[in-house]
């Protein structure tokens, strides 16, 4: 049985994919557009979702701060929400609520001719001590995610992944223990979960990790001692860890480091081949995405008449949602990175 | 298994050698008795596991998961063991996380009938890295990196104890290795190292590029036989059997052990006889390989036979030290003394002329050997691939232009590549698939192929992709045999790419004719075949 919603205000109506990608018709605005448009509301300040070159920008005051430091005078008009605060655009009502992914990420809540539809943009439901969890909103559709909508993809507790780090740590004490984060989010997650786990020596970091770094300490994020990996003495930095972006860890900037051991903070590093494939000899599964179990748990718990499933492996939780029941397709969006979005 | 599993994951990812020491080392040091014992045996290799073909493994999950789900993880993942271990349900609260040796010692000990629901209720009680490990261990391919070689090394360096000492004794222990440990913590004096046959590390040859290698040396010259090579040790009243890789294969031979009387260690080639009593095509001596026991139809069908090529102990007495030369003529005298139709030399070929070389490499083909052996006269046995000591010159490998028909993703590290590609040859207007190959071309063209599969699909099955029939490969193949197995009726032994022809018009490809020609007459010519069978 398909509950799918049908009628003069079904969302497929008024919602649709373009070539810059989702557009609200009644309320005239993008959602995470691929490409500059006059109106968009940004889920969160990955850049994948969060690009340049917009007019009017409507995103929660950490994205907002985000984009301004990242992009300058190309941000856009930047009109920075809080969470919960009720906005009408058009003929249409949105607020933005917690999706537990980063720092000022958000879920974008579309309400419009009787149906609510929640843009989940990127989520997780795991605890995270460096933004507000996940929050539950009821709706017709749901629009997920599917980074890693495979069963395969089950996230196990990060306080394990970094008590192998710290393990990794006492078994070579000579090696600089060079762990790759995306610098948004995972970098500031992972040293929040090492200074929780009672790690309480100086992190070294990339300079390209510092300033989203200082951005999340100026909003209360406190993080401890971080120095700089480029100036620091070489000896010091045996047996320590040091951060820097993933695409750091073959480049010739690591050789500054004491006998580097690659290690990796990615949901991708679940697949064994994968995370050989990149070299990394320590990988450390943590994700700021749901994994397999958050995003049916999630779908469960929501029951929305229909899910709409944006990027990721969307034919799995699309098999699997209809195997419930509920109406599913993909969206087919372009401009999501698919192996190295995290 | 906890200890066990995190090491082996550990080890999956650690190229570096002294990484893989100070983890192994750590193992050994922390692990419990009698887990790291086993887990030692299981790093040796000294450790058979194999009650789980990966049929059980998929069954298995197979009842625990929607077949969609599962085939969608698998082609994503690429590997039966890890798609099992991350799919299989977690938490399901089957008791206390089970020690290595609780599965080792039951294992060894339980009936077949009662394995796939053990096997099922210990992987309810593992977590997803203790379940990838499980499986490999059970499955018989560890596959970390790890020789026998460096796992005892890291024991000698982690408890400050000589190398040496270790392996002399180790052909005497056995796992868990109890007395060994003890030595090697000083909680006991060191076992005393019995008597006992053994496997001596082959000596390897290097392919040989060109003739002026030779240069300023004798060589001896021989057939290289198309069978398998072992290493028949009869020392100390018993007789074994070991592979290449120091297999104790003995079991599948017991009629060439059983006629053998010999106090020697010999280093051959396993054939089976064909008709006429010669050497019969690899394709007989495959009915015998991988099996633990023997049908006495199969004894009688393909009689097994060793064909001598160097004597690495002679009467107890170690020769590997002496020259060639004098290893030969020692063998020569042995085998002649021994009267069993399951032992026979390979004979030393003798050169007329400077040309004659070129001349039998060009013949081996038609003879069905493999090509042929060079060894300087002045070598002496030495463990490994020596450069300058040994040669094989391989028959030249048949060619044919086939056209790409399917490609599939690969497994291991190349599982996102289209790296597996199936090709065929023209039957009158039609593509019929003559092979599948995986190798031969570069990490560069790997990726153009990827590319250029991914671009040209016409159909999609699960994991294989069909592609236009446009792309050409030259393929070179050792041989080709009648198979009912394949639509063409014919099928390739190691077929690899000698060249992507992406210059080449799919319709210039082979026929099926020319390659049904190429087909091996059997028996083996009688020709030429050495005389101490006639003897």
């Amino acid at each position: 049985m398909q509950q799918q919603v049908k009628g003069a205000g079904a969302p497929r109506d008024w919602l649709a994919v373009t070539e810059a990608g989702l557009y609200c018709r009644p309320g005239g605005f993008h959602i995470d557009p691929s490409r500059p448009v006059a109106r968009a509301l940004i889920t969160h300040g990955h850049g994948d979702h969060a690009r340049p070159g917009h007019g009017a920008v409507l995103a929660t005051t950490a994205t907002a701060a985000f984009m301004r430091a990242r992009f300058g005078p190309e941000a856009g008009t930047l009109q920075p929400v809080v969470y919960g605060q009720e906005q009408q655009l058009g003929d249409v009502r949105v607020r933005f609520v917690p999706a537990g992914h980063i720092l000022g990420s958000a879920q974008i809540v579309l309400e419009h001719a009787g149906q609510r539809v929640v843009v989940s943009g990127d989520y997780k439901r795991r605890r995270d001590p460096t933004c507000p969890p996940f929050e539950p909103v009821p709706c017709d559709v749901f629009i997920t995610e599917a980074t890693f909508g495979l069963p395969v993809f089950r996230h196990p507790p990060p306080e394990d992944e970094i008590a192998r780090l710290l393990e990794s740590l006492r078994l070579f004490p000579e090696r600089a223990h060079l762990v790759g984060v995306y610098a948004l989010g995972k970098c500031q997650r992972v040293i929040a979960l090492l200074r929780e786990a009672g790690y309480d020596k100086p992190i070294y970091l990339h300079g390209a990790l510092r300033t989203l770094t200082d951005l999340y300490q100026e909003s209360g994020v406190a993080l401890g001692e971080l120095p700089d990996a480029t100036s620091a003495d070489k000896e010091a930095m045996k047996g320590a860890v040091v951060l820097a972006p993933p695409s750091a860890i073959g480049d010739r900037w690591s050789r500054r480091l004491p006998d580097p051991l690659a290690a990796l903070a990615s949901g991708w590093m679940r697949v064994r081949q994968r995370a050989k494939q990149s070299g990394i000899e320590l990988p450390l599964v943590i994700s700021d995405h749901a994994d397999w179990e958050e995003l049916t748990d999630t779908i469960d718990e929501l029951k929305p008449g229909e899910v709409w499933v944006t990027h990721g492996r969307e034919e799995a939780l699309v098999y699997w949602a209809q195997t419930r029941g509920i109406a599913a397709h993909a969206l087919l969006l372009t401009g999501r990175e698919e192996e190295e979005g995290e | 298994m906890k200890f066990f599993a995190a090491l082996l994951d550990r080890l999956v990812y650690t190229p570096a050698r002294n990484g893989k020491l100070a983890l192994m080392g750590h193992y050994l040091r922390t692990a419990p008795d009698p887990d790291r014992g086993w887990g030692l045996a299981a790093l040796t290799s000294e450790l058979s596991l194999d009650f789980a073909k990966p049929a059980l493994i998929r069954n298995l999950i197979a009842d625990r998961t929607d077949p969609t789900l599962f085939a969608l993880s698998y082609d994503y993942v690429g590997d039966l063991a890890e798609t099992c271990a991350l799919l299989w349900p977690d938490n399901v609260g089957g008791g206390p996380t089970p020690r290595l040796s609780e599965i080792v010692e039951t294992l060894q000990r339980t009936s077949k009938a009662g394995t796939p629901r053990r096997i099922a209720a210990w992987l309810d009680r593992l977590d997803s890295t203790g379940r990838y490990g499980f499986l490999k261990l059970l499955t018989g391919g560890l596959r970390v990196g790890v020789s026998a070689r460096l796992a005892k090394t890291a024991l000698a360096e982690s408890f400050a104890k000589p190398i040496e000492d270790i392996e002399e004794l180790w052909p005497t222990l056995s796992p868990p290795y109890d007395s060994l440990f003890a030595w090697i913590e000083d909680r006991a004096p060191r076992p005393s190292p019995e008597a006992a046959p053994r496997f001596r590390p082959f000596m390897l040859a290097h392919a040989l590029e060109d003739q002026k290698e030779l240069a300023g040396h004798d060589w001896q010259v021989e057939w290289k036989w198309d069978g398998v090579r072992v290493q028949l040790v009869a020392e100390h009243g018993a007789k074994r059997l070991f592979s290449r890789t120091g297999d104790d294969v003995s079991g599948a031979f017991p009629d060439l052990l059983d006629d053998i009387q010999l106090d020697a260690v010999i280093d051959g080639e396993l054939l089976v006889r064909g008709a006429g009593g010669h050497a019969a095509p690899f394709n007989d001596l495959q009915q015998r390989l991988n099996r633990k026991t023997v049908t006495a139809k199969m004894l009688a069908e393909y009689p097994a036979f060793l064909r001598a090529y160097d004597l690495l102990v002679d009467g107890g007495e170690d020769v590997r030290g002496l020259p060639l030369a004098e290893r030969r003529a020692r063998l020569e005298r042995l085998v002649a003394a021994h009267t069993s139709e399951r032992l026979d030399i390979s004979e030393v070929l003798t050169l007329s002329d400077p040309a004659a070389l070129a001349r039998l490499q060009a013949e081996a083909r038609t003879l069905g050997r493999e090509g042929l052996m060079l060894k300087r006269g002045d070598s002496v046995y030495t463990a490994g691939r020596v450069k300058g000591l040994w040669y094989k010159w391989k028959r030249d490998p048949h060619t044919a232009d086939a056209v790409l028909m399917y490609a599939q993703r690969g497994h291991g590290k190349r599982s996102s590549f289209y790296s597996d590609y199936t090709f065929g040859v023209w039957r009158g207007e039609e593509l019929v698939p003559v092979g599948k190959a995986y190798f031969g071309f570069t990490d560069e063209e790997l990726k153009q192929l990827d590319k250029w599969v991914r671009e040209h699909t016409v159909q999609r099955y699960g994991p294989v992709r069909e592609v236009e029939k446009r792309l050409v490969f030259e393929v070179a193949f050792d041989s080709i045999h009648p198979s009912p197995r394949h639509k063409s009726g014919l099928a390739m032994r190691f077929p690899r790419i000698a060249r992507i022809r992406w210059d080449k018009p799919a319709a210039e490809a082979d026929r099926l004719e020319a390659l049904a020609k190429l087909v091996e007459a059997r028996p083996e010519p009688a020709r030429q075949e050495p005389g101490l069978l006639a003897r």
